[in-house]
């Protein structure tokens, strides 16, 4: 019985959180559009995402570093070691449900691996891939 | 004279028995509190320092590290660091202007040097009025408490890795507990000195 309501629960929750999940990325998609980005590609946001960039210290950067290879798995911070969740939103429905949020971590995480802030391109590509796994 | 002397022998009983008896009452959630202000201070002054209870920090900070209690450095600290987080010990933490300012009134209302918190007392007491630590391991009382810790259990331990890490091994260390009778170092077990 218990497992059942939790199933059940589970279920019915995460349909209109993973639908959650497509109106803020078709939301984030549409900005940057307007900023003249488009269309835009989960391969490329592949390539992004693992793409290797020097920091100025001499190490070598990229989102994969805190995230992990796999989308579907967490991953842990570089520096402090603090799990991270998936980024996918089928693994984690609540990943890319708050346009807020992702525009934050957009600012801060490009700065970090890359050294400045992604282009409205780059994060509309990265963000079909994260949709897309 | 002796009349006062056992006066004083009980009055702290007084105290005490009015914490244990208004400290019941005290069951109700508290996670919309922002500080320990008039929120049952009696029953929490037992723990080492006042545990977070600050949604914003909790998620904005806590997202990357363990959320140091802000009654673990002093105001001027959380200042200075709260200055300058697009270098973050080397990483971008930047924030927007709002939660920004919220985070760090924060800090610095429940700061160690404005805490009646055991810990916080003792590691503002640690320092100097001109120091202005960025790092807790940077107090004299941090590292007092520390000095007999071998490194290879902390930095040459791959589950610990450094002693900004003290939820590691201090197990109770998020609801703000440090006794050391609950150090629990991982893959080493029970440190008790």
């Amino acid at each position: 019985m218990n497992r059942l309501f939790v199933i059940t629960s589970h279920l019915l929750l995460s349909i209109p959180l993973a639908y959650a999940a497509n109106i803020t990325v078709d939301e984030r998609l549409g900005a940057y559009q307007a900023e003249g980005a488009g269309p835009f590609s989960a391969e490329n946001g592949k390539l992004l995402w693992e793409g290797k960039h020097s920091a100025a210290n001499g190490d070598s950067r990229s989102c994969t570093s805190c995230h992990g290879s796999s989308l579907k798995q967490g991953g842990n911070h570089i520096r402090t070691g603090k799990p991270i969740k998936a980024m996918s939103p089928t693994a984690n429905p609540e990943r890319l449900t708050d346009s807020k949020k992702v525009e934050k971590w957009f600012k801060r995480n490009c700065k970090w691996a890359w050294g400045r802030e992604c282009t409205p391109q780059e994060k509309g590509d990265l963000l079909r891939y994260m949709q897309s796994q | 004279m002796k009349k006062y002397a056992w006066f004083l022998v009980f009055l702290p009983a007084l105290f005490i028995g009015a914490g244990a008896v208004f400290g019941d009452n005290d069951h109700s959630g508290r996670t919309g509190a922002d500080d320990d202000k008039g929120n049952g201070w009696w029953r929490e002054s037992r723990l080492d320092v006042a545990p977070v209870r600050n949604e914003p920090y909790q998620s904005e900070c806590g997202s990357c590290h363990f959320a140091y209690q802000p009654g673990l450095l002093p105001a001027r600290s959380w200042q200075a660091m709260m200055g300058d987080l697009a270098n973050h010990f080397g990483d971008n933490a930047e924030l927007d202007e709002t939660v920004q300012q919220q985070i760090l009134d924060y800090l610095v209302d429940n700061a160690a040097d404005r805490s009646r918190y055991k810990r916080s007392r003792r590691i503002d007491g640690s320092l100097h009025a001109n120091d202005i630590p960025l790092r807790i391991s940077d107090t004299l009382y941090f590292k007092r408490k520390h000095h007999e810790i071998p490194q290879r259990l902390v930095k040459g331990n791959r589950q610990v890795g450094s002693f900004s890490n003290c939820a590691a091994c201090h197990r109770r260390a998020g609801s703000g507990s440090y006794n050391e009778h609950e150090v629990n170092i991982p893959g080493v077990g029970l440190w008790d000195d």
